[in-house]
């Protein structure tokens, strides 16, 4: 028996409707570097939130054992009461506040009187910035500092919580090659201190450079944990293992008559809004007319990214590159300027970015477009009428009326919902970011259905997708993006989860 | 050992793809149109409460000629106010401003008309151009400075009363000439005569319930071409006779008092063109988008900052409206007119059934929350109930609007 500090038995947790968890188990051996994979969505968070007690004790079936004791976490202060911490993703620092403040926020070092003892919290932080090897005033503004920097200060605070047990989920996503590397080396010398570190990563190469041993997670379940000593650790075994399911013919037949090119990037590049760096890097691709072409990539690959900056520069800053609708280079400046030039662009995100939810089905789906049913500026309410009911009829929406309020339908009806509103601006491509996230396989199938006819309508799609199966069931040729760069285009003949996985996960080599 | 309780997850039922009502066809039940407009009908009903509680706790008064004469007077402005309000609200914003730019228009046109002796229209026309200006300012800095409207109008409250004091040099100035006065403060009688009573006010009030009755009679043909639900025919023929009554008793007491007062005609006028602009405009209808969800509508194209600029404009432009109106109606212009009033405004909007997220809100909704708060006032002040207690009333039915406004909204959100 070796000595594990962790082991998690049995657990599988249910949100309504769906098992994010199914019986994983997961043992961590004292002082390593733990890896965990899987596609988005296997159930890599969910199982650190069960950890960490976000998801607390009786949400979920099963045993954690810490330290040889079974523990019952009933909210994330009592797992880092027994030196659980977890670091998530997305960062969470009070970007007004100093490092010192931020590092000892909840946990503030006191003097007299309970009021905070100044002195001591300074040079208490001063000291734990200098075992993460970062050299910072304590008093610095968290605001002033890159996101390489805050990361790091999250680490600290960390370990001012005398860490015993070190969860990272994505520590790299979002930093530069000399961030990653430096974080990276922190992480060895933690672990020779003897801090046991729980890593999820997308990025194969930084897994076999640094973890121990590395588990992998798909679709709930747990397929195997590979010591990365042994000589059967490979990237190639870890891609099998995060991809290996069936490709089901679920997917509606369609013939392939690509046109002429619709849509050509050349050179794409993109800055991140507020940070110093690439979010998207040099990218070029095209699409043609009657064509499903797929991009695909981790999470933080700069998907959403490089599809918003092409709509009428909808993120980022320092958009740079060549736009080309038709052979034409155009100016799409504005999402008003993109939709005049034929470009759609459906979010990922219909709740947030892409419905009036407290509005109805009508007014949604003539959002994009008033200006086609107005005259000088008044609308013609019956015509509008009439376009949202042919909507409802041609994706088949399910809804009362198209009075009805969007908020109140399905997700795959508000999806329709959305695609009734960029058809109706008679787009020449359509971007599709996600379009089958989060609803059920029923109308999964509606929605490529849809897709269908559309290209063969002769429009041109660009396929965002997390999901490799549909891409391979949906796409004429999928192009792989990784870290903003576009790292492959490959051919649907040619492609398989393994070389599409191999692709986005491939980044500029680690030092060992 | 099994050290975990077993899951307390509810389970949702199966599909949720089932639409919760059947679909409609032709015509519906009168209930469900009722019960699905309760965010609407709700204050129609409470108008109708408040207006009779009044009736008989005033013995009649607050219903005779004279005193539906006065309520109209006295609050036309806030309903003025109210208008351009609601649409912000939509929008997502707040004025704050608006009291002071009713006093600085009002202020300018009197400096002019009273002090330099320039004809009225000179000074109704400089008003309305500096309610222009001062939202086009507003406008400046809540769309392309991205500073929010609260920020700016609560800056633009205590710079436009500041500015006010400095054109009036801290002294009130009355009166105006009479031309000046009827603006606002006139009535349109006996143009065709009459026994006892204004046989013109009593025509124009027929004029209005032909013209209502012939647009929703249309309104409802269209949408039974378009094959859209609408409401059963006798319930459709009551809603008409009914409104139809209640604006010929409006005026037949319009009528017996001082005839047709010319604010209700430019009220009429801006409640009717506002409510179009509203429903029907490209520009009304990116107002609902904005204020319904900011993302949504700048990702589907929509010219945010443009529309939020004009938003303000339109504000500052009926802020000045307002001001000339109050200042033909107390007859003059004094430092502190308007005090307050953006106040009014707001609690109109939002007893109106406005959202205080924004994305929700009606011009006739503000109009009747406005009414009600006219109503009670009124009818407060015919009892003798004194400044305080009616202070602490208005502030309770506020409270209780928009309480009841979250909660709706709330049971919307768990009908899902």
């Amino acid at each position: 028996m070796s000595d594990n500090i962790l082991e998690m038995r049995h657990i599988t947790k249910t949100f309504p409707g769906v098992k994010a968890l199914q019986d994983v188990s997961l043992a961590v051996r004292r002082g390593e570097i733990h890896a965990i994979c899987g596609e988005n969505g296997a159930g890599k968070s969910t199982l650190m939130k069960v950890l960490s007690g976000v998801h607390p004790t009786g949400s979920y079936d099963g045993e954690i054992v810490f330290d040889g004791k079974p523990v019952h976490f009933r909210g994330i202060n009592d797992s880092e009461a027994n030196g659980i911490v977890i670091i998530h993703q997305e960062l969470a620092l009070v970007p007004y506040l100093s490092v010192a403040e931020n590092i000892f926020l909840g946990n503030e070092r006191r003097g007299a009187g309970g009021l905070i003892d100044w002195n001591r919290t300074n040079a208490d932080a001063a000291e734990l910035l200098a075992s993460v090897g970062l050299r910072e005033n304590p008093v610095t503004p968290i605001i002033q500092l890159g996101v390489g920097k805050q990361q790091l200060v999250e680490i600290a605070k960390a370990l001012s919580k005398q860490v015993r047990l070190l969860i990272l989920d994505e520590p790299t996503a979002a930093l530069n090659d000399i961030d990653s590397a430096h974080l990276l080396e922190l992480l060895r010398r933690l672990r020779s201190e003897g801090v046991t570190c729980i890593m999820i990563s997308h990025k194969l190469n930084e897994i076999t450079a640094i973890a121990d041993s590395t588990t992998v997670i798909r679709d709930g379940r747990t397929v195997e944990t590979l010591d990365m000593s042994s000589g059967e650790a490979t990237q190639d075994r870890i891609i099998r293992g995060m991809v290996g399911r069936d490709l089901s013919s679920f997917y509606p037949d369609r013939v392939s008559e690509p046109g002429e090119e619709v849509l050509r990037i050349e050179d794409w590049t993109v800055r991140h809004p507020t940070q110093d760096r690439l979010v998207v890097d040099g990218a070029n691709l095209n699409v043609r007319a009657g064509e499903v072409v797929g991009i695909a990539g981790l999470m933080g690959a700069g998907r959403t990214e490089l599809a918003m900056s092409v709509f009428g520069r909808s993120y980022g800053r320092g958009v740079t590159g060549r736009l080309l609708v038709r052979g034409k280079q155009v100016r799409a400046r504005s999402v008003a300027e993109a939709i005049e030039n034929g470009i759609a662009y459906a979010t990922e995100d219909r709740k947030r970015f892409g419905l009036n939810l407290i509005d109805d089905v009508r007014r949604n789906i003539s959002a994009a477009a008033l200006g086609k049913l107005a005259r000088l500026g008044w609308v013609n309410g019956n015509e509008e009428i009439k376009v949202a009911e042919d909507g409802r009829r041609d994706m088949n929406i399910k809804a009362p009326s198209v009075m009805s309020v969007v908020g109140k339908l399905s997700g795959g009806n508000q999806q329709k919902v959305v695609l009734s509103k960029w058809l109706f601006t008679d787009p020449d491509v359509l971007i599709l970011d996600e379009p089958t996230r989060g609803i059920d396989v029923g109308a999964k199938f509606e929605i490529y259905t849809i897709i269908n006819r559309l290209v063969a309508d002769g429009r041109a799609v660009i396929l965002i997708s997390s999901e490799l199966p549909e891409l391979l069931g949906m796409c004429d040729r999928i192009y792989t993006l990784a870290a903003g760069r576009i790292t492959g285009e490959v051919p649907v003949g040619e492609a398989t989860q393994e070389n599409l996985m191999e692709l986005m996960t491939k980044d500029r080599e680690v030092a060992r | 050992m099994t050290t975990t309780k077993p899951s307390a997850t509810p389970q949702r039922p199966s599909s949720d793809d089932t639409p919760a009502a059947a679909l409609h066809t032709g015509t519906s039940d009168p209930r469900t149109l009722i019960l699905g407009n309760l965010r609407q009908s709700g204050i129609y009903v409470a108008l109708v409460v408040i207006v009779a509680l009044f009736a008989v706790l005033t013995d009649g008064v607050s219903l005779s000629p004279g005193n539906i004469t006065n309520i109209v007077l006295q609050y036309s402005y806030i309903l003025v106010l109210a208008i351009g309000m609601v649409i912000v609200i939509i929008g997502g914003h707040i004025d704050l401003s608006v009291g002071s730019v009713v006093a600085l228009t009002g202020a300018v046109s009197a400096v002019l008309v009273i002090r330099q002796g320039q004809p009225w229209w000179i000074g109704v026309l400089a008003a309305l151009a500096v309610g222009i200006a001062v939202g086009a300012w507003h406008g400046f800095w809540v769309a392309y400075a991205g500073i929010p409207a609260f920020i700016v109008t609560l800056a633009g409250m205590l710079l436009f009363r500041g500015l006010t004091l400095r054109v009036l040099d801290n002294i009130s100035l009355s009166p105006f000439p009479a031309e000046y006065q009827r603006v606002a403060a006139g009535f349109l009688n006996g143009l065709i005569g009459g026994q006892g009573y204004d046989a013109f006010t009593l025509l124009i009030g027929a004029v209005a319930v032909a013209g209502y009755a012939v647009s929703v009679f249309r309104t409802r043909l269209a949408r039974i071409r378009y094959q859209q639900p609408v409401e059963s025919f006798p319930l459709f023929v009551a809603r008409v006779l009914l409104v139809g009554a209640v604006i010929m008793y409006f005026a037949w007491q319009l009528a017996h008092a001082r005839g047709l007062p010319i604010v209700l005609i430019i009220l009429a006028v801006l409640v009717l063109v506002y409510g179009l602009v509203t429903r029907r405009t490209v520009f009304g209808r990116r107002v609902y988008a904005i204020g319904g969800n900011l993302s949504a509508a700048t990702l589907s194209g929509v010219k945010v900052r443009t529309v939020n600029f004009w938003m303000f404009v339109n504000m500052g432009f009926l802020a000045a409206v307002a001001g000339v109106i109050y200042s033909s109606r107390s007859n003059g212009a004094q430092p502190a007119a308007g005090n307050m009033f953006e106040l009014d405004a707001i609690a109109a909007a939002f007893i109106g059934g406005a959202a205080v997220t924004g994305g929700v809100g009606t011009v006739v909704g503000a109009m009747v929350g406005g009414l009600i708060m006219a109503v009670m006032s009124n009818g407060m002040q015919l009892m003798g109930v004194d400044q305080s207690t009616q202070s602490v009333v208005k502030g309770l039915v506020l409270l209780v609007a928009v309480a009841f406004d979250v909660y709706n909204k709330r049971r919307a959100g768990q009908a899902r």
